[in-house]
């Protein structure tokens, strides 16, 4: 990436390509938004038993990463960004 | 034997028709015998694009029932002699054909005819299963655009499900000056996206709203689309023609542009 790559504004082509790999992820795994709501609020469910979690900030979708090797091009992956507010130190 | 050939697209409003019509009259212009048959059922729309309209007599749910012998309901194309259209019927709905009834017509079309193409409804129910039933081979229509796409590659998927392997694209619409700016995805774009083999890219050319409004295919005119629609019939022939430039624009600016 060029630094003046910083201050140039994504195509909205670019935009278009990216938001395509991501629904067509979701669409080919045939995963519905209902299981996508189980296995979000499962995540959230074992979590809370370890941290107080900010319900307003998670993220958690499916995408696609490179493979380590970079050969066999792109996988689907579950990314998940849950911001944390406390952990409980209560757990036994 | 001839080769049955279905349009699809799943998205509605992307060029199937336009693409049946200038594909079946391409082809006959190469001299094979084609038959298209428009398999919408209820929403009938070949017939004015091939500017046949009034000769309709009988359609394609009387030959399934049987109210007519099948080469009655083919219409002879204006003008070539090899060119035959199957129109749909316009009062019945999508369920008074079956997918065993319409393998059944294909596959005797087959015996007498190079091409059978046929132009799918938009969907996935009952008219996309009849339309793919008989098909060997199959030609995805999209446009650049999220919507056209993720609906392409939907039915891909369904394509693969239903035996008929390697689907071919046609990206239809594409604006070069668009392309250029960054706000339209070039063809490149939509075949890195759906993993498929590309056979046809052909630009947004006002010449196609032309063209229908006199319900004349263009392929093969010396306008863009008419060129990409003829390079489309060569290569569904099996020869090998280079991807057309579609930002050739005549004039002498862009003779200075080049410099």
């Amino acid at each position: 990436m060029k630094i003046t790559d910083i201050f140039k504004k994504k195509s909205s082509s670019d935009v278009a390509k990216d938001r395509l790999k991501l629904v067509l992820v979701s669409d080919r795994a045939s995963c519905s938004p209902e299981l996508m709501q189980r296995i979000r609020s499962d995540i959230i469910e074992v979590l809370s038993k370890y941290a107080e979690i900010d319900m307003d900030g998670i993220d958690i979708n499916f995408t696609q990463m490179d493979t380590e090797d970079n050969a066999t091009g792109t996988v689907p992956a579950l990314y998940a960004n849950i911001p944390i507010k406390n952990m409980n130190h209560n757990v036994k | 034997m001839g080769e049955v050939i279905v349009i699809t697209s799943g998205k509605g409003g992307v060029g199937k028709t336009t693409t049946t019509a200038n594909l079946g009259t391409g082809l006959a212009k190469l001299g094979k015998k084609v038959v298209l048959i428009d398999t919408d059922i209820g929403l009938r729309n070949l017939d004015v694009v091939m500017g046949l309209e009034n000769r309709i007599v009988y359609n394609l749910v009387d030959v399934i029932e049987g109210n007519c012998k099948r080469n009655q309901a083919l219409i002879k194309d204006k003008k070539y002699e090899t060119l035959f259209l199957l129109p749909a019927a316009q009062t019945k709905d999508k369920t008074s054909v079956t997918p065993e009834q319409m393998k059944k017509l294909t596959d005797e079309l087959k015996e007498e005819f190079d091409y059978i193409i046929l132009d799918c409804p938009a969907g996935i129910e009952q008219g996309f299963k009849n339309a793919i039933a008989g098909a060997d081979r199959a030609l995805v229509v999209t446009t650049p655009e999220v919507s056209a796409v993720r609906d392409a590659d939907r039915i891909i998927g369904l394509l693969e499900a239903n035996e008929i392997k390697k689907p071919q694209l046609i990206v239809n619409r594409l604006r070069p000056d668009m392309i250029k700016r960054g706000d339209m995805m070039s063809a490149e774009d939509v075949v890195d996206i759906l993993a498929v083999e590309l056979i046809g890219q052909v630009p947004d050319d006002e010449n196609i709203v032309v063209a229908t409004n006199n319900g004349e295919p263009l392929v093969g005119d010396n306008s863009l689309a008419g060129q990409a629609y003829m390079n489309i019939c060569r290569r569904v022939t099996g020869e090998n023609v280079p991807f057309l430039d579609l930002d050739a624009k005549k004039g002498i600016f862009s003779w200075f542009k080049k410099k």
